[in-house]
């Protein structure tokens, strides 16, 4: 799993390694984001302005509001060219008074949408160029890949389908970095030249520098521009971090918004579960992300559809187990739930404890299905059967499958 | 025969935790030959493991067991006092990388990482660590490796496995042991299991395996389960397609995972439309491979590779 962070908090990280980005501020408020205009205006020279919503999806300049069709999640204010810096500040006021609060659709949120909370107003750029750049995890080799392409501003992904030429790669060896011919070598297969080559390898090291650092497992520049002076700035920044590597980065912690995460997949991780809602009505508890795709692919294959993935991990207490049961019933979708746990570094007696645990706190309204098989099944069937619920037990994956999709109403 | 553990193995355990404590006691009552325990500042003093045998594992001993394993502050000192061969590492995450590399500083051929949760970049680290120093790492965050009858490290409950011909790799802990435990019904049986981990970076994959399993004269089919995510399945197929003499069966979890969610392991995640568990059946049936469409039918998968190849 990988912690996500805002466009602005990945520009403060890349500007406190020397990595250029442009002059911005973040508004929580419309009067924050009034105050910011003037300082910015007068550090830049420029007197226009960006003000870009910060949600953890991408396809933001593109995506629409909600309450305002016409309004784009990301709009250039350019009142300030002929009304001075009063200007700017009056149509930022109208725009954050739209946009904060309101609900941004992008190809990327689906059509529910995301609600905007911040704001960030960031400093005008005069673009030459605009590239693509990112660090990514090459699993091949196992080590960092530095991915550049001159289709800045395009989704990368399309570019790798369409013309993979397009796309210049550097191997990093973790034990010395990306060295200088390796990024110059990529500065001027993206046409760098005289200043823009000097601040392109600059950037670039700097930027593998920083995946190594903050444990990364994506650090992505789309658009990286070069400005009619020579300058190369990360426009957009995009970062996640490796959440088994938090250990090491209080600061990058601090930077997490629940408010952008599923609040049932929050509380979740709190008891150490890996939790995903899907749309179905079959609720899964099942020990071991390999066995709790299966189960999701059988519970399908029979014709049924699962409510959530849910792996309760090898270290699971009694009491992780009772909150995993919680967060299935919670959903109304959920008209079965099945229990499917072959033990080895969990035991079958720790599920069957907390399972009962949890339906003692919260009932029980819809049918459950149990399967469990490994270490200490023997006791684990015991407390089942002695708690006195209502508990259909399976013989393996595929008899628990059809059993919990036929007591739930049948197959669709 | 079999791949990797045995008879012959002489086993340390790194991180004796709650976690590494019951399953070293577990590995203990299977027969599993324990010779140390690495517990820095504790060298000198010795842990007690005693319970009732579990016969599922080596065959002939009694049915008690109490075993006095000494303990050592430095992996070189446990390695030179019991000349340990592999060490299964139980070390909380944070500490995890350094115990691997020094177990391959110290020389043992074979290190099995149990512990999850591994920092990506840490791993990076310790396989250009390893390169060239002639030891195989299996995992992080797998099950280990278990030879029937002869030697269990790791987690894997012992009784569901019983000596046999198939060879047994996977990317999932829990689907090893359905893929196991069917093998142990239908009377196929297991040479050694091999559980290769979920992290996007691991020691050891599915072809270095593979390639065991093929050299293998006991091991006649071998079963690979695999997961969304990565291309390892699809390089393993194209490696089957060229190398492999023996039937193989597979069986691939995710076909139901929705795009762009990390299914719990790190490595598990459909990204740009690739990785899809269609695209990874597809290699492996294009390669010979009987692709089972339930986690279910692993089992029967693998007999129908067998009776296919003249073999059941």
């Amino acid at each position: 799993m990988f912690l996500k962070i805002h466009e602005y908090q990945a520009k403060e990280l890349m500007a406190s390694r020397g990595i250029a980005v442009p002059i911005g501020r973040v508004a929580h408020t419309v009067d924050e984001a009034v105050a910011a205009v003037r300082p910015i205006v007068e550090a830049s020279g420029n007197p226009v302005v960006v003000v870009k919503s910060q949600i953890h999806a991408g396809g933001r300049g593109k995506g629409r509001f909600v309450e305002h069709p016409d309004l784009g999640g990301v709009t250039v204010v350019t009142d300030g060219i002929k009304g001075g810096v009063k200007a700017t500040e009056e149509r930022v006021r109208e725009l954050a008074k739209a946009m904060l609060g309101s609900t941004l659709v992008t190809v990327q949120t689906g059509s529910a949408g995301k609600r905007v909370n911040r704001l960030y107003i960031e400093q005008g750029i005069d673009i030459a160029r605009e590239l693509y750049l990112s660090v990514v995890l090459d699993r091949s080799t196992s080590h960092n890949l530095v991915m550049a392409s001159t289709e800045g501003g395009m989704d990368i992904e399309e570019v790798a389908a369409h013309t993979p030429e397009k796309i210049l790669k550097e191997d990093v060896d973790p034990n010395v970095g990306l060295q200088d011919f390796q990024a110059r070598r990529l500065a001027f297969a993206l046409g760098l030249s005289g200043d823009a080559n000097r601040n392109g390898v600059r950037f670039l090291k700097a930027l593998s520098a920083l995946a190594t650092e903050l444990d990364t497992d994506l650090v992505e520049i789309n658009p990286l521009v070069v400005t009619t002076s020579g300058q190369v700035m990360a426009l957009d920044g995009k970062l996640s971090i490796d959440n088994n590597a938090l250990f090491r980065h209080k600061d990058v912690v601090e930077m997490r918004d629940l408010s952008e995460e599923d609040a049932a997949e929050v509380e979740a991780s709190k008891f150490g579960l890996s939790f995903i809602k899907l749309d179905g009505s079959i609720g899964c508890l099942v020990n071991g992300a390999g066995l709790a795709m299966a189960t999701m692919d059988t519970i399908k294959q029979v014709g049924g559809e699962p409510a959530n993935f849910l792996d309760v991990g090898g270290g699971a207490t009694t009491e992780n187990v009772t909150a995993a049961f919680k967060i299935i019933t919670r959903d109304p979708n959920v008209k079965g739930i099945f229990v499917n746990i072959f033990g080895g570094i969990m035991k079958c007696d720790t599920i069957a404890n907390g399972v009962v645990e949890a339906v003692h706190q919260v009932g029980l309204q819809v049918p459950l299905v149990v399967r469990l098989e490994g270490t200490n099944v023997a006791l684990g069937k015991k407390i089942i059967d002695e708690s006195g619920l209502n508990v259909v037990s399976a013989s393996d994956m595929k008899d628990g499958a059809r059993k919990i999709v036929e007591l739930a109403g049948g197959a669709k | 025969m079999s791949v990797l553990v045995g008879t012959d193995t002489r086993l340390l355990v790194q991180g004796l935790g709650e976690a590494g404590t019951f399953h070293t006691d577990k590995a203990i009552a299977y027969g599993t030959n324990v010779v140390g325990a690495v517990r820095p500042g504790k060298g000198g003093q010795s842990v007690r493991f005693t319970g009732d045998t579990d016969h599922s594992g080596v065959p002939g001993r009694p049915d008690r067991y109490e075993v006095d394993v000494p303990s050592f502050d430095t992996v070189k000192d446990a390695v030179l006092a019991t000349g340990a061969n592999a060490t299964v590492i139980f070390v909380p995450p944070p500490f995890a990388a350094d115990a691997i590399m020094e177990a391959a500083e110290a020389g043992i051929a074979l290190i099995v990482t149990i512990t999850e949760g591994i920092p990506i970049a840490d791993m990076v680290r310790v396989k250009e660590y390893v390169r060239g120093k002639g030891v195989r790492l299996v995992g992080p965050n797998c099950p280990g490796v278990i030879t029937p009858h002869q030697c269990k490290i790791g987690i894997m409950p012992g009784y569901i496995h019983q000596r046999g011909r198939i060879g047994v790799v996977s990317r999932s802990g829990t689907l090893t042991y359905e893929a196991v435990k069917q093998l142990t019904d239908n009377g196929l049986g297991q040479t050694t299991a091999v559980g290769i981990g979920g992290d996007p970076v691991n020691g050891t994959n599915f072809i270095d395996v593979l390639e065991l399993f093929n050299a293998d004269p006991d091991t006649e089919g071998v079963i690979m389960i695999g997961e969304i995510g990565g291309s390892a399945e699809e390089d393993a197929a194209a490696w089957i397609s060229a190398n492999m003499r023996k039937p193989v069966a597979s069986f691939i979890a995710g076909t139901t995972a929705p795009p762009g969610k990390r299914m719990g392991h790190a490595g598990a995640i459909i990204s740009g439309g690739k990785g899809t568990a269609g695209e990874k059946i597809a290699a492996l049936e294009a390669a010979g491979v009987v692709v089972a469409t339930t986690p279910s039918d692993m089992g029967s998968a693998m007999l129908s590779a067998m009776r296919k190849a003249g073999k059941a």
